[in-house]
C-alpha cells in the first residue's frame, strides 16, 4: 500500500494561486458583510466568476459530460480559499455536494444532463436536505404522487443560489432522488448565523421533478454525497482557521501595550503557538482526507470522519482566538474576524456535529460505546 | 547510479542481502553489517554510510520486508539518542573520518550514545552551560557536571557540549564534542526517576581528555551543532512513523475492546477524542515527513513534539482510569525497584508506568513551554523574549 501523497501538487499550485488572485481581487469582505444587512448582490458575481470564468464547477465532473475530471484534491484546493476569504460561494452545495448525487453509478441521464449544465456554470444545484445532515443519518424525505412532488425541508444551503433542487423523495423501491426547479418551490431565505452561506427553507406543492436517482439508489447517492461533502468542508474549515491564524498573528506584531509589542507577551506566543500546531494539524487531517476520497482509498470513509471531526473544531478555537486576541476591535462589525467566526461555527454543525463524525469513527475501528 | 534506484530496485535489493546473510542463520551482528554495508540501514544517508541517498520515506518499504523475513533489528529502543541524535548531527557536521569511525557501530548498536548537555544550572537555558574545554596540544581537557543524561550508564560515546571561551557570549562560546564515556575522568551515577528506575544519570567529568579530531564543527561553532541535534532529536521523539494505533493510542484501544465491563459514556467521549487526536498528530507526521524528504527538520518538529506529549500524557492517564482497580496496582516488571535499564520504552511495562514515564515527554528534548516558545518565535515570527545576557561575555552574564 502506498501512503497517499499530502502534499500538493505543481498543478495543485498553480489552482490555488489561480482561485486565490480571483477571490482576491472580486471577493470583498465589505460586501459579504452587506450580506448580514440584507444585501446579496456580493453573490451572484463571485459565483459566476468561479464556476463560468475558471471553470471551477466542472472539477468533479467527468470529461465526457464536459467537465474537468478532476478529482476531491483539486475541490479541496478551491474550498480552502474559499474559506479563506469566507466566499459566498455555493460550490461546496452545487459543485460538491448535488454534483456528488448526481455522479452516483445507478444516475439516469437527466442526472448526466443536468452535470452538463452544471460543469458548464451555466447551472446551480442544491441538496434539499438541512445543512445540518450528516452522513449515516436518515435523510428527510418528501413524498411523490408520480412525478409531482410536495414536502418541506429546512434550513438547506446553497438553495438561494440554485436554479434547480435535488430532493430526496420516499418511493416504493426507497429513497429516489428528484431534481427540481427551483421556480417551482417556495424558497423563502432564512435569518442565518452564517449570511455569507445563507440558508432558506424549501417547501413544495405538487412541484414537477424528474428523476435523477432511481429508487432504491437514493439514499446511498445521498450518504455518499453527505460524506464527500463532509471530508472536504474540512478543507474549507483549515482556509478559514488559517486566515484567522495569519491574520492575528500580523495584529499581535503591530499592536502595542505596556510599551511592547503585545504578540511578545508569552501567554499569547503560547496561545498562538498551539493554535499554530491545531491549523498545521488540521491541515494534515483535511488534505489526507482529500487525497483519500480522490484515491477511493478504502480508508476514505474514517479518513472523512477524521477530518470532519478535527477541522470543525479547529476552525472554531481559531475564530473564537481571533476575535478574543485582537480586543475590541474584533468585536466590532467593522473587523472581518467576525465573519470567520461565524462562518466556523455554522461549518462546525454542518454535515454532521463532530461528535457525530467521532460516534462513527468509534463504530468504524471497534471502539463500541458502552452498551 | 543510486539516484536512479526505484522502490522496486529496493526491494531488489533487500532480497539480495536476505539471499545472503539468512537472517535465521547469520549471527545478529554479522547481520545488521552486512545490511549497513548494503546501504539498508537508513536508505536517506549516503552511499557508505549506511544508506543510498534515496527518500526518506521509502525506508519503511526496507524495514517492513526485513521484518517478514524475521531479520534482526537493531534494537532502536536501546540506542536512540544515537539513531535519532548523535547520528544526524554527525552526517551533518562530522568529517569523512569521523563518520567513517562512528557511523556504523552506532547504528548496528556496538556503541551506544548518550547525550551530555544538560547541566544542574543550565536547562532550558542549555547556552548558559558552565562545562569547560580548555585546549591541550592537539586535544581538548573537560571539567563540568552533566545531568539527567540517559543512558549513560550504557554509552560507549557521547555527544558533549562544552564552553570552550567564556569570554564570547554565551551562544558564541560553545563547542560540540564527541566523548569517549570510557575515559578515566567519566564518572557515571545513577539518578532514580519517578517510575522507580534510573534511566538517566548525573555525570561528573573530571580532566577528561578528548582529541581534536573527536571535535565536531569548528571550534564556537557548538550552539549550531547542537541546534540541530536538538531538531533532530524532537522529530525523533515526536515524528517517528507509526502505524494506526502505534504507541500510546494503541495500549488504550486495547484496554477498552478487552474491558467492556469497564466502559461509561464519559470515558468513550475522551477516548474517541484522544483516538483522533492520536491519529490526526500520526497523519501530520506523515505529512512533515513528506516534506521534509530533502530537507533537514527544521523548527516544524517543535510542534509534533508538543501533540506528541499531550497526548501521551493524556493517553496514559486515561488508560488508569480505564483500568479501575487494576490501575491503582504497581506491579509490572519489578515495580518500584530501582533498576537501571538498557532501553527507554515510553510505552513499555504497564499503565502506571505508562503514565508516570509520560511526564518526562514534556520535559526531555526541550519543555513543552520552550517548544512554544519556538514555534511562536521561529515559525510564527513573534517576538524573541526579552533577554539580558545575549552580547553579554558568559563570564559576566547573570545566571
Ligand atoms: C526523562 C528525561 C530524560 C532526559 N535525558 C536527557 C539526556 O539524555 N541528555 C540531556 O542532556 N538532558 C536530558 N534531559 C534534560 C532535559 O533536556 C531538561 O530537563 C530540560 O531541557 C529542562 O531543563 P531543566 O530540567 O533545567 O528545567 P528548567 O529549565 O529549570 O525549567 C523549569 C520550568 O521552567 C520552564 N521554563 C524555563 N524557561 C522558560 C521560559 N523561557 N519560558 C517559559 N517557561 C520556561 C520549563 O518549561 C520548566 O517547566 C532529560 C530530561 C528528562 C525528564
Amino acid at each position: 500500500m502506498s501512503e497517499l501523497n499530502l502534499l500538493p501538487t505543481p498543478d495543485e499550485d498553480d489552482l490555488r494561486s489561480t482561485v486565490a488572485g480571483f477571490l482576491a481581487k472580486r471577493c470583498d469582505t465589505a460586501a459579504i458583510r452587506d450580506m448580514y444587512d440584507g444585501d446579496r448582490s456580493a453573490a451572484g458575481p463571485v459565483w459566476r466568476g468561479l464556476a463560468g470564468e475558471l471553470g471551477l464547477a466542472a472539477l468533479l465532473v467527468p470529461e465526457e459530460l464536459g467537465g474537468a475530471g478532476a478529482s476531491a484534491r483539486e475541490a479541496a484546493v478551491v474550498l480552502e480559499q474559499v474559506g479563506g476569504s469566507v466566499a459566498p460561494a455555493p460550490f461546496l452545495t452545487s459543485a460538491v455536494v448535488a454534483t456528488t448525487v448526481l455522479l452516483a453509478a445507478d444516475a439516469t441521464d437527466a442526472a448526466r444532463d443536468l452535470l452538463r449544465g452544471l460543469a458548464a456554470g451555466e447551472r446551480t444545484a442544491a441538496l434539499a436536505v438541512p445543512f445540518s445532515a450528516g452522513s449515516g443519518g436518515a435523510v428527510p424525505t418528501m413524498a411523490a404522487e408520480g412525478d409531482r412532488v410536495s414536502g418541506q425541508a429546512t434550513s438547506v444551503a446553497g438553495a438561494l443560489e440554485a436554479d434547480v433542487l435535488l430532493v430526496p423523495v420516499a418511493a416504493d423501491g426507497g429513497v429516489a432522488v428528484l431534481a427540481v426547479r427551483a421556480a417551482d418551490a417556495t424558497v423563502v431565505p432564512v435569518e442565518s448565523l452564517d449570511m455569507s452561506r445563507q440558508l432558506a427553507d424549501l417547501s413544495l406543492e405538487g412541484a414537477a421533478g424528474e428523476v435523477v436517482v432511481p429508487a432504491g439508489a437514493g439514499a446511498a447517492a445521498i450518504d455518499r454525497a453527505l460524506l464527500t461533502g463532509a471530508g472536504l468542508l474540512a478543507s474549507e474549515q483549515v482556509g478559514v482557521a488559517a486566515w484567522c491564524l495569519l491574520t492575528t498573528v500580523a495584529y499581535l506584531k503591530e499592536r502595542r501595550q505596556f510599551g511592547r509589542v503585545v504578540g511578545g507577551f508569552q501567554a499569547l506566543k503560547h496561545r498562538l503557538a498551539d493554535l499554530y500546531v491545531a491549523v498545521e494539524s488540521a491541515n494534515a487531517a483535511a488534505r489526507y482526507a482529500a487525497a483519500a476520497l480522490a484515491a477511493d482509498d478504502a480508508d476514505a470513509e474514517l479518513a472523512v470522519h477524521l477530518a470532519a471531526s478535527y477541522c470543525g473544531d479547529a476552525a472554531v478555537q481559531a475564530a473564537e482566538e481571533a476575535v478574543q486576541l485582537h480586543g475590541g476591535i474584533g468585536m466590532t462589525w467593522e473587523h472581518p474576524a467576525h465573519l470567520y467566526l461565524k462562518r466556523a461555527k455554522s461549518a462546525q454543525i454542518a454535515l454532521g456535529a463532530a461528535g457525530a463524525h467521532r460516534d462513527a469513527i468509534g463504530r468504524l475501528v471497534d471502539l463500541p460505546a458502552p452498551d | 547510479m543510486t539516484e536512479q534506484l526505484t522502490r522496486e530496485d529496493l526491494r531488489r535489493r533487500v532480497a539480495g542481502l536476505l539471499a545472503e546473510n539468512d537472517p535465521q542463520a547469520t549471527d545478529r551482528l554479522a547481520f545488521l553489517r552486512a545490511r549497513y554495508d548494503a546501504g539498508l540501514a537508513w536508505v536517506h544517508y549516503p552511499v557508505g554510510r549506511g544508506g543510498l541517498g534515496l527518500p526518506r520515506e521509502w525506508h519503511s518499504d526496507v524495514e517492513r520486508q526485513l521484518a517478514e523475513a524475521g531479520a534482526p533489528d537493531n534494537e532502536p529502543r536501546r540506542i536512540g539518542i544515537g539513531l535519532g541524535m548523535a547520528a544526524p548531527t554527525i552526517l551533518a557536521f562530522g568529517t569523512p573520518e569521523q563518520q567513517e569511525r562512528f557511523l556504523r557501530p552506532l547504528w548496528t548498536g556496538e556503541e551506544v550514545w548518550c547525550q551530555l548537555f544538560s547541566e544542574p544550572g543550565a536547562g532550558s537555558d542549555l547556552a548558559g552551560l558552565a562545562t569547560r574545554a580548555v585546549r591541550d596540544g592537539d586535544g581538548w581537557i573537560v571539567n563540568g557536571q552533566k545531568v539527567w543524561t540517559s543512558s549513560a550508564h550504557t554509552a560507549r560515546f557521547a555527544i558533549l557540549v562544552a564552553r570552550t571561551d567564556p569570554d564570547a557570549p554565551k551562544h558564541r562560546g560553545l563547542t560540540y564534542f564527541l566523548c569517549d564515556m570510557t575515559d578515566p575522568g567519566v564518572d557515571v551515577r545513577p539518578l532514580r526517576q519517578l517510575t522507580g528506575e534510573a534511566e538517566f544519570n548525573e555525570v561528573f567529568l573530571t580532566d577528561v581528555r578528548i582529541p581534536d579530531s573527536q571535535r565536531l564543527g569548528a571550534e564556537g561553532e557548538g550552539w549550531k551543532v547542537a541546534t540541530a541535534t536538538l531538531n533532530n532529536e524532537r522529530v525523533a521523539i515526536g515524528g517517528t512513523p507509526m502505524p494506526r494505533e502505534g504507541g500510546m493510542v494503541g495500549k488504550v484501544a486495547a484496554d477498552w475492546r478487552a474491558h467492556p465491563e469497564a466502559r461509561t459514556h464519559d470515558l468513550h467521549q475522551r477516548l474517541l477524542r484522544l483516538w483522533v487526536e492520536a491519529e490526526v498528530a500520526r497523519i501530520s507526521g506523515m505529512r512533515l515527513r513528506q516534506k521534509l524528504a530533502v530537507g533537514r527538520p527544521g523548527p516544524e518538529g517543535a510542534a509534533m513534539k508538543l501533540t506528541f506529549a499531550r497526548l501521551a500524557q493524556h493517553l496514559s492517564g486515561l488508560e488508569l482510569e480505564l483500568l479501575g482497580e487494576e490501575g491503582l496496582r504497581y506491579e509490572s516488571g519489578r515495580g518500584w525497584e530501582m533498576v537501571r535499564p538498557d532501553k527507554v520504552d515510553f510505552t513499555g511495562r504497564d499503565a502506571g508506568y505508562r503514565y508516570l514515564r509520560a511526564k518526562g515527554n514534556s520535559i526531555e528534548g526541550g519543555t513543552s513551554e520552550i517548544l512554544r516558545n519556538i514555534v511562536a518565535e521561529r515559525v510564527l515570527g513573534l517576538p524573541a523574549e526579552p533577554r539580558t545576557d545575549k552580547d553579554v561575555p558568559w563570564k559576566e552574564s547573570v545566571r
